[in-house]
């Protein structure tokens, strides 16, 4: 209503013919801005309807049972997905439960214990962490990390845990060669830690410091002032920063590829070879065709269904904290 | 809560003493954790750097710039090649998510602000900015590669420019959004239209933050790999100046090389993984300088 009696009230006077061309400017400056906006749009559906279209036949031929089978047979044509969906919610879970401590200490670091000239040089740091290739963080894991890992953690804890129930399961390598779900869940781990921390840092930085001054000014310890004063203040960011690194943990490739051992087969045991979704397109699609490139295509689908569910929920949390 | 649990017939000196200690050492505990953490962090950096540079300084050698990457059991060889391609192919991703990337953030901040479609947008390109990469290259493979027949450079740029249009939409967006609502009044109050207020007033102010935003892109694609496995591939020779066919680069020849059986080629892609995390740690340090140098300003 604004915008027209506006509009009407130029028309009419004699200034809006002299600024007409700089009017048609503004207009096409303005739909070239829309128009990038939406090809955002775009291309997030372009890229469901592509996976969609390419996995489509998998789903058809193999139906519900695609989710739940654990074949992977080429020669057979018998594709399933189950093992891949299970190592990929195992890895990345693992990540989170790690990754997640760490990233809130480092923050908590870097906002309230770092002396003042050091902040800088340790917040790049952890910054300079998340700027790695995950093609490196995947050599690393191979052939630096996984037989450090073999020798002075798999080895011992099989050893120890032989025999015992579950934990005996849980934890027995048969092949103690360093990589496995659980490397792989380390390695993502120290990914998402530079993402977490940094943006918990930030977050807890925005708090006013009047209410860190005044809970120390009571008399409360650091701990306190971060149980009862920061986290709460900050949890909704947190939560956010969580499930960003959650969505990272659950589609990274390359490292994971490197270092999960690529094995289709359901282990209970964390130390054995898994694969995840990633790491299996990574692996097989250039050599794929017919049948097995659908069923690739379809494993993708379903990794665009999980990571548009975790950020969805995400974004909920965020909203429902918001209110409350 | 421990106060109200503490037994009236306990002296009240004793039971402050014991919570003083509860408070003490937890507090400790956080103190030695979270330091912990962060030195942690520091030693894997610092572990990742140290195995670049022993095993990738031994093949820094004039002929890793000037020889392509050589056949499967031939000897010596460099990475020329997948150096260019390398440089090509994120050239032409950066010049593409540029323009769209700034255009789109501008249109999230400065017209549809709160308007449903923009809150669609935003969140849309949030869920693009931490999309899986390898579904990135699943879709180009699926636009591109299969209607060409063929992989090539051009689908490998467009890759990488998916990958960064997300990143510089919300740069973007953020630091315009930082820009005081007083500059754009004053604009707009000399008559200028919004476009021109956005191009000279806006921009301007939040031209540091805009900048970054782009060398952080460049960052994150320069060494990506998933995206480029289906679309780019990789070749051991020169590619064709119309990019059609493998385009060798940097990540893909480090995937192939780093675990393949020839010693020549493993040291190549400790050599080629040394050069691509030196260069985007220092694009990283560079848009941090940029950033910190336009906010003291």
């Amino acid at each position: 209503m604004v915008a027209l009696t506006e509009n009407v009230a130029l028309a009419t006077s004699p200034a809006a013919t002299r600024r007409a061309p700089s009017r048609l400017g503004d207009r096409i400056f303005r739909a070239a801005a829309l128009g990038s906006a939406l090809l955002v749009l775009v291309v997030l559906a372009g890229i469901l309807a592509a996976i969609a279209y390419g996995g489509w036949p998998a789903f058809q031929t193999f139906g519900p049972g695609f989710l739940t089978s654990s074949a992977w047979n080429v020669g057979r044509e018998e594709y399933g997905a189950l093992v891949a969906i299970i190592g990929t919610l195992v890895s990345a879970v693992l990540a989170l439960v790690i990754g997640v401590p760490i990233s809130l200490g480092i923050a908590i670091y870097l906002t309230q214990l770092c002396p003042g000239w050091a902040r800088r040089p340790v917040a790049m740091t952890i910054e300079l962490l998340a700027a790695v290739p995950s093609i490196i963080y995947g050599m690393w894991g191979l052939f630096v990390f996984a037989p450090l890992f073999a020798r002075f953690v798999q080895v011992p804890v099989s050893n120890l845990v032989e025999g015992m129930p579950i934990v005996g399961t849980l934890l027995y390598a048969q092949v103690p060669s360093g990589v496995g779900v659980l490397t792989a869940g380390i390695i993502l781990a120290i990914m998402i830690v530079p993402f977490v921390a940094s943006i918990t840092r930030d977050m807890l930085d925005q708090i006013p410091t009047v209410l860190r001054e005044s809970a120390y000014g009571i008399g409360c310890t650091t701990w306190e002032v971060v149980r009862h004063v920061l986290v709460p203040q900050a949890s909704v960011s947190i939560i956010g920063a969580i499930m960003l690194g959650l969505g990272r943990a659950l589609g990274e490739t390359m490292a994971v590829t490197f270092v999960i051992g690529n094995a289709n087969r359901l282990s209970a045991s964390i130390f054995d070879p898994g694969s995840t979704i990633a790491s299996r397109i990574a692996n097989e699609f250039n050599e794929a065709d017919g049948m097995q490139l659908n069923a690739l295509m379809a494993l993708g689908c379903i990794l665009f269904v999980i990571t548009f569910i975790v950020l969805i929920v995400a974004r909920l949390l965020v909203r429902r904290a918001k209110v409350a | 809560m421990t106060a109200s649990s503490t037994p009236a017939t306990v002296p009240a000196m004793q039971a402050w003493g014991r919570v003083r200690s509860g408070r003490r050492s937890a507090d400790r505990a956080l103190k030695v954790l979270a330091t912990a953490a962060t030195v942690l962090g520091a030693v894997v950096l610092g572990s990742i750097l140290l195995m670049l540079i022993v095993e990738g300084v031994r093949g820094l050698t004039p002929a890793l710039f000037t020889e392509p990457t050589p056949g499967p059991g031939s000897e010596g060889g460099g990475i020329a090649n997948a150096i260019l391609g390398s440089l090509v192919m994120t050239a032409i991703g950066i010049v593409i998510a540029t323009p769209v990337g700034v255009m789109a953030g501008t249109y999230l901040a400065e017209y549809g602000r709160t308007s449903k479609l923009a809150a669609l947008i935003r969140f849309l390109n949030d869920i693009l900015l931490s999309a899986p990469s390898i579904l990135i290259g699943l879709f180009v493979y699926t636009l591109m590669v299969r209607p060409m027949g063929s992989y090539s450079g051009w689908a490998g740029g467009v890759a990488l420019a998916i990958i960064a249009t997300p990143v510089i939409v919300r740069t973007t967006e953020d630091m315009l959004r930082l820009v005081p609502g007083a500059l754009r009044e004053a604009g707009a109050a000399l008559g200028a239209p919004a476009s021109v207020v956005i191009r000279q007033v806006t921009w301007r102010a939040a031209q540091t933050g805009m900048v970054t935003g782009v060398l952080l892109a460049l960052a994150r694609i320069a060494g990506e790999t998933a995206p480029l496995l289906f679309t780019a591939l990789n070749n051991n020779s020169w590619f064709s100046p119309n990019l059609m066919g493998g385009v060798p680069n940097l990540p893909v020849m480090i995937y192939q090389f780093a675990l393949s059986p020839y010693d020549n080629w493993r040291q190549l892609a400790w050599a080629g993984a040394l050069l691509i995390t030196a260069a985007i740690l220092a694009l990283s340090i560079v848009a941090r300088v940029v950033l910190r140098g336009g906010k003291s300003r």
